[in-house]
């Protein structure tokens, strides 16, 4: 019965967004507001009944009988829903109708006609997707006869990565919908000034800082998880939640010069347009089933063709309607090369030609393929040579930037205390013993933005701070990047219990191995120690139910490095307690989530600033 | 030339610097750095410099078994097999009878292929697009 409830007010919610979107787009705002709260309230009432149906394990439902299973742990079986496709793209649309209800009420914005349109345009993006959950993956289809139990979910996916990862990312994938939004508002209404910027600010800041913070638990479960290429493997899914995050940390810095200076007007509009559908290109990439990535879902062709159809009808409206009314936005503020504004540009630039490259190594398989010049892959080879060269001046200019003034070339102390951090980071690269250059600009970059810090100490508002942490961080996890790329030591052996062995700084003693069990799974379970006394105890583990293992990596965290240790099969051709023992050692990999954590933490100060009435 | 056109000159001149050093990075990039994909069928076809590169071998896996910590298996598509050694660990969702994607290089004289790294998918039931391609393409050339 729940089950169509949660049906019946999802196809009411497409009803009710297509009139937000027509009673938006003509300007009655009342209306649309109280379309988007209904929506939202319909949406949430669709996405409970789901969530029911798994947590009382209804096998009745066709989706839970597929992914669910009564033995599984109540976190996944809550997480669960949105493991699949067609939950997934539930919770897609509830997202949705948050950040609509969040244009409605959010007290910051005084502009009525630009709520009311930003409102239409958030409901016809909700209507295509409401309409593709429903004909194409409707969660909510019935199962005749009644399955005893269901299919579970895949054991690789439970992982608390799942009950995190995928919302924090759609968060800021769709969270983007509303600065498009506010964009294509912006262009129907012909006005785009420091009040616009000040409206679509915190949406900006919403959606990159969760994006920012779903990258990165990704990141991190990627890391863990055998098989999954390490913390970043420039997968074609992983590609494609880096793309709308570069492009939306462009917005974010181009809005910088359009809110002080009101200048980068248009600019800033195809930003906006840009990064959405980015979002919208990740999407199909991810459910069209079109690249071999390891998050490819088996899936229908139809579902793809649908994807494309919304991205070519919103992406092609959009640039339509600004080709139409963009010629009206004129900026008339100048400024002189060596300037904050020109410094800015100058980010953006690198930023959008790192999303360039980034999708031409997306794409260019696909294109091979259709035009049948050989089945290809693009990997990290690729991505080495290109983006992480164009990431070089960017680092170095981000030292740079924060220093000089608006309008005009920067006065001599700020020349005097580059100097210092350019003088402090080669004193640094002397010292380094291993790749001292590519350490250095990170070394720079946390040098040059912890003067920035200290310069602006007398007047430190949340702005400064965003800036600070979200470059120090930076700057943070570029070591930790280099670091477990660039002197990952690996040692894989065979091993009896009581043996002892080097790896990196570490002595490591195997014990042996046992058999425990969990609450839906029995698992081999080593035992290794340190000489330090700390113990590790790596898993692989059998889940009855899929007739699937898993293997569950044992990692410690030091400050300095990364212990990482996996128990493979166990070698019957050497005994029966011989097993195969990988060790790892990933240094810094601790300022890699630190820095992580820091940028996602200058997205909060950048949301703090923007919702706070008078500008800061 | 007034202020306004300068900046606008100096604009435009960085935008095309930017969209050259973009392109010129990702052709060179593209040039030498991608990876080709093929069938075990096909390594009989390529060439001695083709077999010098890395590629990816995909097919089906058809028997595995372990000599202390290398694993050997046969990947194999609708006419021929090839056998391929990886040392390490396999990934969780890698089982005999399944579509399998390695990374590595063939040595002709050994006859094996020396993978450095086996990729898992999310999804048991996903089969890789190459892979599913190379499993259909003998049959499909049967058909009249």
């Amino acid at each position: 019965m729940m089950i169509e409830v949660a049906h019946f007010a999802f196809v009411l919610a497409l009803m009710v967004s297509a009139s937000q979107a027509v009673f938006g787009l003509v300007g009655n705002g009342a209306v649309a507001i109280r379309a988007s709260l209904a929506s939202l309230g319909l949406c949430a009432l669709a996405f409970a009944g789901l969530e029911w149906a798994y947590i009382t394990s209804d096998f009745s439902v066709l989706n839970v009988a597929l992914n669910s299973h009564s033995l599984k742990p109540m976190l996944y079986k809550i997480a669960g829903a949105w493991g699949n496709h067609e939950g997934s793209m539930l919770l897609w649309v509830l997202i949705l109708a948050i950040f609509g209800a969040g244009i409605a009420l959010a007290k910051h914005i005084t502009d009525d006609t630009l709520r009311a349109r930003a409102l239409g345009m958030q409901g016809l993006i909700a209507t295509g997707f409401i309409a593709f959950s429903l004909f194409t993956s409707n969660p909510f289809a019935r199962l005749l006869p009644v399955p005893p139990d269901g299919n579970s979910l895949n054991p690789v996916l439970q992982d608390p990565g799942l009950a995190f990862h995928p919302p924090m990312l759609y968060l800021g994938y769709v969270g983007f919908s509303s600065v498009f939004s506010f964009a294509a508002a912006a262009l129907i209404n012909g006005r785009v000034d420091q009040d616009w910027a000040r409206a679509v600010k915190p949406f900006i800041a919403m959606a990159w800082l969760a994006l920012t913070a779903g990258i990165a638990l990704g990141s991190k479960w990627a890391y863990y998880e055998l098989g999954w290429g390490g913390w970043w493997y420039w997968d074609p899914v992983e590609n494609a939640s880096l793309l709308p995050w570069l492009a939306g940390t462009a917005l974010l810095h181009s809005l910088l010069v359009l809110e002080v200076r009101g200048s980068l007007k248009r600019w800033t509009i195809v930003l906006a347009v840009i990064a959405f559908l980015m979002s919208l290109l990740g999407t199909y990439l991810v459910r069209s089933g079109v690249l071999s990535s390891v998050h490819a879902f088996a899936v229908d062709p139809a579902r793809g063709a649908f994807i494309l159809a919304l991205l070519l009808f919103y992406g092609g409206g959009a640039f339509a309607l600004y080709a139409w009314r963009a010629p009206a936005l004129k900026t008339l503020r100048l400024f002189t090369p060596v300037s904050r504004e020109a410094s800015l540009v100058a980010n953006n630039l690198l930023l959008i030609a790192m999303a360039a490259t980034v999708l031409t190594g997306t794409l260019y398989p696909l294109l091979m393929d259709a035009l049948n010049l050989g089945q290809i892959s693009v990997g990290p080879p690729y991505y080495n040579a290109t983006v992480v060269r164009m990431a070089v001046p960017l680092l170095i200019l981000m030292g740079i930037g924060p220093f000089l003034p608006w309008k005009r070339p920067g006065r001599r102390t700020f020349r005097q205390t580059l100097i210092t951090c350019g003088l402090l980071t080669v004193a640094a690269i002397l010292v380094i013993p291993v790749h001292a250059f590519a350490f250095g600009i990170a070394v720079w970059l946390m040098v040059a933005s912890a003067a920035y810090a200290w310069a602006q100490r007398r007047n430190f508002n949340l702005k400064a701070l965003a800036l600070v942490l979200g470059h120090f961080g930076l700057g943070l996890a570029v070591v930790g990047m280099l670091g477990t790329t660039l002197l990952k030591t690996e040692d894989i052996r065979v091993v009896k219990p009581g043996d002892s062995f080097t790896v990196g700084r570490h002595t490591l003693t195997f014990k042996g191995v046992d058999y425990v069990y969990g609450p839906n799974y029995g698992a081999d379970e080593a035992t290794v120690t340190l000489a330090n006394g700390d113990t590790l105890k790596p898993q692989k583990r059998w889940y009855p139910v899929s007739d699937s293992d898993t293997t569950e990596a044992a990692i410690r965290l030091y400050a300095l490095d990364d212990l990482y240790v996996v128990l493979g099969d166990r070698d019957t051709t050497k005994g029966s307690d011989a097993w195969v023992l990988r060790t790892t050692i990933h240094p810094f990999v601790a300022t890699l989530w630190g820095g992580f954590a820091l940028i996602a933490m200058a997205g909060v100060a950048m949301l703090l600033q923007s919702v706070r009435r008078k500008p800061a | 030339m007034t202020p306004r056109a300068r900046a606008r000159l100096v604009s435009v001149v960085v935008v095309v610097l930017g969209l050259a050093l973009a392109t010129g990075f990702a052709l060179y990039g593209l040039s030498g750095k991608i990876t080709y994909f093929h069938t075990p069928s096909e390594l009989a076809t390529l060439t001695p410099r083709q077999l010098d590169r890395t590629i990816r071998l995909g097919g089906m896996v058809r028997d595995e078994r372990q000599d202390g910590e290398t694993h050997i298996f046969t990947v194999a598509d609708n006419t021929a097999q090839v056998a391929v050694a990886y040392r390490g660990i396999l990934p969780d969702l890698f089982r005999v009878g399944q579509g399998v994607v390695v990374y590595g290089k063939y040595d002709a004289a050994a006859k094996t292929f020396n993978a450095r790294e086996v990729l898992a998918k999310h999804d048991e039931n996903y089969m890789p697009p190459e892979v599913k391609k190379a499993l259909e393409k003998p049959t499909a050339e049967k058909q009249p």
